[in-house]
């Protein structure tokens, strides 16, 4: 097993997730591959099938950026503005889906922090509202309701198990 | 990603759901309650407790909304309320498990560019 950290999730306020994860790699490459669009179309991606055939970046503060995801004729875009670039430390960009399921802009704010040629990466998303912020917690992001529906099974199981 | 098929959770509910689930006694009962609805006194049963005691507990999990009681005076069977758990269930592991699948494809092309890059820069310990 690999000895990087797991990926923790949290949310600390009402409007924000807040991501921490740490990666056996110096930060400057890991803003590299969250930041070139031939890198990002490699990991960036859905659940099994889905694709990034569109990945746009304008890398500059100001500049936009677009992603399409795509798994058969379903397409799924979101982009927005980066508002401040500090490579390779720190990434301020606005978020907006086309089909948002909430309204208004969501605000990422990633930061790498670089130890003994490991990086941490803390990713705070923070929402225009906590019902905005629910929404997306709450989205079934995997395999739908029916399979949530399965794990509360697993869930009880385990509980009692416990 | 697909639009909600089911209202989200306020953080209080969340709360209460997640307070409910903290108690030994209250998870058994859930367990129990996912093969089909039953009264207090089949409730009780199988624990070393009194009816009252077990009562106590179908009150937190009726407030968490995990279950609900039938309108029946004397019996009450109470059921399993499954989408409140479901929701609470899904609610950040879903979620972690999205992000945690791509950044394990991160792991793997961090490794592929530290090769090709020769940049391993080893912890110096």
């Amino acid at each position: 097993m690999r000895t990087v950290g797991q990926l923790t999730v949290s949310t600390p306020t009402e409007r924000e997730i807040v991501m921490t994860r740490v990666f056996d790699a110096p930060r400057h490459l890991v803003f590299e591959a969250m930041t070139r669009p031939e890198l990002l179309k490699r990991w960036l991606l859905g659940p099994e099938g889905w694709s990034l055939p569109v990945c746009e970046i304008d890398l500059r503060e100001g500049g936009a950026y677009r992603y399409v995801w795509q798994k058969g004729d379903t397409r799924m875009g979101m982009g927005g503005v980066y508002q401040e670039i500090a490579a390779p430390e720190r990434i301020v960009q606005t978020e907006v889906f086309d089909d948002a399921w909430y309204p208004g802009e969501a605000i990422n704010t990633t930061v790498l922090a670089e130890e003994n040629g490991r990086t941490t990466l803390t990713l705070t998303i923070l929402y225009p509202s906590q019902e905005a912020r629910d929404a997306v917690l709450a989205a079934p992001m995997e395999d739908g309701v029916a399979a949530s529906y399965d794990r509360l099974a697993e869930l009880l199981a385990s509980q009692v198990a416990a | 990603m697909e639009p909600l098929s089911y209202a989200p959770l306020s953080t209080d509910q969340l709360d209460a759901t997640f307070a409910a689930l903290a108690d030994p006694t209250r998870r058994a009962i859930l367990q129990r309650l996912a093969s089909g609805a039953a009264s207090v006194m089949e409730l009780a049963e199988p624990f070393a407790m009194s009816q009252p005691a077990i009562s106590k507990h179908l009150k937190v999990l009726e407030r968490a909304g995990l279950i609900s009681r039938g309108k029946d005076a004397q019996r009450r069977p109470c059921q399993l309320e499954a989408a409140p758990l479901a929701a609470a269930n899904e609610w950040l592991e879903g979620y972690r498990r999205f992000w945690e699948a791509r950044f394990e494809r991160l792991d793997s092309l961090l490794d592929e560019m530290k090769k090709t890059t020769g940049s391993t820069q080893e912890p110096m310990e």
